[in-house]
This record gives C-alpha cells, structure tokens and sequence, in this order.
C-alpha cells in the first residue's frame, strides 16, 4: 500500500499525524481500547490479568459477529436490524431441536431459517428497493412471530442449550483463550479476505460509495445485495449459536438486547453508516471497546440507569471524536 | 392576490382543477383512507357488535403510536431519524407521573407544561448533538436512546406515580355524540395545532428544504443546523405529547421505553414520508398507525394467534412499502 513508501518523518508533523489517523483509523481506535483498559485496572487495581482479557474476548466474539453483518451491509449504504430477532431465533431452533433430531440437524435448520431470512431482505432491499431499515425491521417482527409460534409448538418437547455450544460459547482453554475463538478467528479472517481481497468485497464498497457509478460499471446491485443480506442473516445464525451457549439461555428474544450495541460497535469501528467506508478490524476493536465499557461500568457498581446514561454518552463522545479525527479538515 | 402570476402558469402548464391537483399531490394519504374506511367495514362484517365502544378503545390505544409517529415525521422530513423517540416518551412520561403524584389539579397543569418543555430541550439536545458532533442522525440518536432510557430509569425506578384526574380525562368517554372519541379529537386537534401553523410557516418551508436538498437549502439561504435542530425539538416535543398519554392513559409512569420507536419509524414509511427526507406530511403516519392497530383489532375478532397477527403486521409492512416503492419505480421509468 502507499502508506509504506511514504517516509517515517512525514508522520512527525501535525498534519502528517492527521493523515496517518485518517488512514489507519484502527490507530486511534486500538489506543481507545488501551486507555480503557488502563482505566479498568486505575478503578480496580489487579483486576486487569490475562483472565480478564479472556472474559473480555469471550463477551466480545458474539457481539463481533453480530457488528460484521453490520459492517457489511453498512459499506452498501444498508442496515441489518433482524439481526438480533434472527440470532435469537436460530438459537432458540437448535435447543428445541437438539433433544429430537440432534445437533446437527438443528444447526442446519437454524442456518437454513436464518439464510431464508436474509434472502427476503435482500430481495426486498436489492429488487423492491424497500430501504433496508424498513426491511429488515419488518422481517425481524416476522420472525419473532413465527419463533413465539413455534415456541408454542415444541413447548412440550422441553429445550436446553447444547453442550457443545456451552463449551463452544463459554469455556476457556487453560482459563485465558476462549474456545469461541476458534470459531471467530477463522471467521474474522474469512470476512476481512472477502472484503479486502475478492471482486465481491469490492463491489461492497462500490455500490456504497456510488450506486449510480457502480451500475454503470455493470455491478448487479440486487445480486450483489441479495448475497450480503443472505451472509448477513447466516452470520446473525451463528452469534446467536454463540450467545445461547454464552449464557446458556434459549430465548426467543435472548439476542434483541444486542441489536443496537452492534451498530453501535461498527459505527465506532469506523464504518460509515452513509455507506463506502469501513472495515470489519475497526468493527472487531469497536466490539471490544463496548465491552470493556460494559465491564467498567458494572464494575464501578452504578446502577443501571447510570451505566445506561453513561453508555450512551461515550458512544457519541467516541463517534464525535473519531469523526472529527478522521474527516477531511 | 400577489400569486396570479404563478398559478396562472402552473394551469397553463398543467391545466387541472385545483381539487385534482391536491388531490394527486396527497393520493398516498387517500389511498390510506380509503384503506382504513375498507378496513372499518371489514371490522364490522366480521365483528356486527363493532361501534363506538370499540372505536373509543382504538382511539386511546392509536394515541401514544400515533404521537410517536408525528414525532418521527418530524425528524424524517428533515432527513434525520430519530431513534430516541420511545426513551424520550418514557422520561417524558415518568417525569410527569412523578410530579404529578398526590398533587392538586391546579399543580398538574403546570406540569404538564413544564414536561412538554421538557421534550423540546431533549429534542434540542439530540439535534444538538446532530450538528455540532456531524455524526450521522442515526447513530448520535441511538447512543441518545440509552441516555434517556437511563434518565427514565433514574428518575423512576419501577412503574409508578399519578395522573392528574383531568388529564386522564381528556383521553377517556366520547364527546358530543358516542361514536367521537375524546382522545381521536385530542390526537387531531393537538397535531393540527402545532403542525399546521409550522408546515405554514418560513420554519415549515426550511424543513422540507433541508430535507430535500440541504446543500440546495443553504444556498438558497436556510440555515441548515437550525432547522436541523428545530426538528428534533419538534420531534422531543411530540415525543413530550406522546409520553404524557402514557401517563393519562395508564394513570401511571413506566421507565422501560415501549416498542414505539421502531414502530414510528415503520408509521413514518408506511404514511408515505420518504426516509430520504423532503416528502410526506404527518397525517399519513397518524393514518398508518390507525390501519396498524385496526389490523391487529381485527386478527383478534378471527381469534388469530398473536404471535401470527405480528408476523402478518411484518409482512404487511413490507408489502405495502413494496407496492409503494413499485409505484415509485414505475413512475421514475
């Protein structure tokens, strides 16, 4: 990339320093992380040891997967708000059916539901042209509807979180490296190489950046949309897999608390919700960061309402901050 | 009058009566009526014993929607959205049930005027917040949801508080005849009061300005943050209204914010506001709303599942939005 080429001194003024921020956005966002760790360890001296950070990671990987199908449909200008319905859901489906038909069958089923989910959104968004919040939000009272229908249905039959996904979601080898990164990295991985790497991730950035441009260069938009949402929901089916094994809860609305902190995470991540710029690293730190937030403010023993108020105010803060640090002076 | 000039012009370009040409600009909003008169027939096929009682309990459960509705409208027509809308109707109304707890009648007015103050300063904090920070609508006033749930929280821990008798009362009973329901009167009156005058006004103007094209807006002289903010302070204000039925309604205050956010953003599309700004009034979400709960009023009377009458308001939504966009797309070839 041409940030290497360019000498070291460059950076050292004021204005090459604004340049590297807004170049490498993932700069600024890994230094917020840093102070907020420091800040952990400042209220509670001791408590920052490589156990905690495992703590850390384990409550952030779900939220992460949840953010990368907001990432991605915010790079194409979009929005993904069944993701939290849809992740409850697919939850929900495997610890019903886990009982009967087994693991494997339920976990088929559950991504089968939640790739049928993201298939209507995409077709609504990509050929109908329905803005993706309206979509998305419709099909996730949709599917809320039918998980309480069904809900209903296997009441009897009795449902547990599996196993798997309880070892999967919430343990930890030798006490510090969560097993769900066995999960995340591969998947992390899989979704930086598309976005950074393939024509697809490509095509992501362009219709966001340029719709008009991008179909004049022969992008099929309703393609290219129909495929993310599908992704979207299939990712929002595997958080949910992870968050049931993390609390080992079966809900029907278990992940809806979710939906707005993964916004939220992308936003800070740096990906622009107007479409056209991001990138799913910033989103992962994004992740991170609100956990670690979360952790402060439950540690510091306020009441909810406090750690609400506080919440919402160091998102905008953060946001502000990173708007003004990487926005073209 | 000083206007000959243009409506002259506007005849000969378009030589329609008047009527048609209002009509036209508002056929969304009628096709809704049309729609809503369709569905209240509908309701009384299959419900004979439908009538005023039950257009009186349509009427108090459409209030707090349809306020959060007007609320949204304001924000949308702006290009903002305001996702904060049920927290600030949640601290609006616990505000409220609080103060007004074991208090004279007298005191309650007082409160009620202070609450819907109240609205237009958090309002104008997230529009604030929206031009200072540049930070797009949606995010700044989704971090504003958790500020204000909070707040709500704060003040009110669990639900509880008072209503003032006359404030319950002017959503409760009938006036006149059986079939008019105080709280449709209140609804129309209080939406009309504040909006028509505005949507008259330089104010009104500047709206659908910025909304449409804030960078043809600040050239032409609007001033694009103000106006910004002047939505979100209207947008806090109905929010206010909305937060008060609450309390009238239930005679208490809730902390924890209802679904009215997402559903005044659903109102907002379905009553035909363009969530690109610039279009739309805030009749066709009140409208919408109606239909909505009309809707699920009716899946009762055919004893269909609620968890089904959600999915079948999803789909609904969905698929009037898509005739809508299908319409639009026709049109624009």
């Amino acid at each position: 990339m041409a940030q290497s080429s360019i000498p070291l001194r460059r950076w050292l003024s004021a204005a090459g320093l604004r340049t590297l921020l807004r170049e490498q956005p993932i700069i600024p966002q890994l230094g917020l992380l840093a102070v907020l760790v420091v800040a952990s360890e400042l209220i509670r001296p001791g408590i920052v040891s490589p156990n905690w950070a495992g703590v850390m990671i384990r409550a952030a990987v779900p939220l992460a997967i949840l953010a990368a199908s907001q990432t991605m449909t915010m790079l194409t200008a979009g929005i993904d708000l069944s993701v939290g319905a849809v992740a409850s859901m697919s939850g929900f489906v495997v610890a019903t059916l886990v009982g009967g038909p087994g693991l494997g069958v339920g976990i088929i089923v559950a991504l089968a539901a939640a790739a049928a989910v993201g298939f209507v959104n995409g077709i609504g968004a990509g050929i109908f042209r329905v803005h993706p919040l309206i979509m998305t939000l419709a099909m996730s009272l949709v599917v809320l509807g039918l998980a309480n229908v069904w809900q209903i249905q296997m009441v009897q039959t009795g449902a547990g979180v599996p196993t798997e996904f309880r070892t999967v979601g919430a343990s930890m080898f030798f006490d510090v490296v969560p097993v769900s990164l066995l999960v995340f990295v591969p998947l992390a991985v899989l979704i930086i190489l598309v976005l950074n790497r393939t024509g697809y991730g490509r095509l992501l950035y362009a219709i966001g950046d340029n719709p008009t441009a991008s179909r004049l260069s022969g992008a099929k938009s309703w393609q290219v949309l129909t495929v993310l949402y599908v992704i979207s929901g299939i990712l929002a089916g595997i958080a949910g897999f992870l968050f049931s094994g993390l609390t080992n809860v079966a809900s029907v609305t278990l992940a809806n608390s979710a939906l707005l902190p993964s916004v939220a995470a992308a936003v800070i991540g740096g990906t622009s919700i107007l479409g056209g710029r991001g990138a799913y690293g910033g989103t992962i730190v994004g992740a991170l960061i609100l956990t670690v937030i979360s952790s402060i403010l439950s540690s510091l023993g306020y009441p909810e309402a406090v750690r609400q108020i506080l919440f919402g105010s160091l998102i905008v803060l953060v946001a502000a901050a990173y708007t003004r640090v990487t926005s073209p002076s | 009058m000083n206007t000959t000039v243009p409506t002259s012009v506007r005849a000969m370009a378009n030589p329609m009566p008047a009527v048609v040409t209002a009509a036209r600009r508002n056929v969304w909003t009628l096709g809704l009526i049309g729609i809503l008169a369709l569905l209240f027939v509908v309701t009384k096929i299959i419900q004979p014993t439908y009538g005023p009682r039950g257009v009186q309990g349509l009427a108090v459960s459409v209030l707090p929607l349809a306020l959060a509705a007007v609320a949204q409208t304001c924000a949308v027509i702006a290009r903002g959205i305001d996702l904060s809308v049920g927290s600030m109707m949640a601290l609006t109304s616990v505000v409220a049930a609080t103060l007004m707890k074991d208090q004279s009648e007298g005191f309650a007015v007082a409160v009620v005027i202070g609450v819907l103050l109240l609205g237009l300063v958090i309002g104008g904090i997230n529009g604030t917040l929206v031009v200072m920070t540049r930070v797009p609508d949606i995010v700044v006033t989704l971090a504003m949801l958790f500020v204000w749930a909070g707040s709500a929280l704060l003040v009110l821990k669990t639900p509880g508080g008072g209503s003032a008798d006359w404030l319950s009362g002017l959503t409760r009973g009938t006036l006149i005849r059986d079939w008019v329901p105080k709280a449709a009167v209140m609804l129309i009156l209080v939406v009309s009061v504040i909006w028509i005058p505005i949507r008259r006004s330089r104010l009104g103007l500047s709206l659908y300005a910025v909304g449409s094209d804030p960078m043809a807006a600040y050239r032409s002289g609007v001033s694009v943050g103000r106006t910004k903010i002047l939505a979100y302070m209207l947008a806090g204000l109905f929010s206010a209204l909305g937060g008060l039925t609450l309390t009238a309604s239930t005679g208490i205050g809730t902390p924890v914010p209802g679904p009215y956010t997402l559903m005044s953003v659903a109102a907002v599309v379905l009553g035909g506001v363009s969530l690109a700004g610039g279009k739309g009034g805030v009749f066709g979400p009140v409208v919408a709303v109606v239909i909505l709960s009309l809707l699920r009023t009716d899946m009762t009377f055919l004893n269909v599942n609620t968890n089904l009458a959600t999915v079948a308001q999803g789909i609904i939504l969905v698929g009037v939005v898509m005739v809508g966009s299908l319409i639009h797309m026709r049109r624009e070839n």
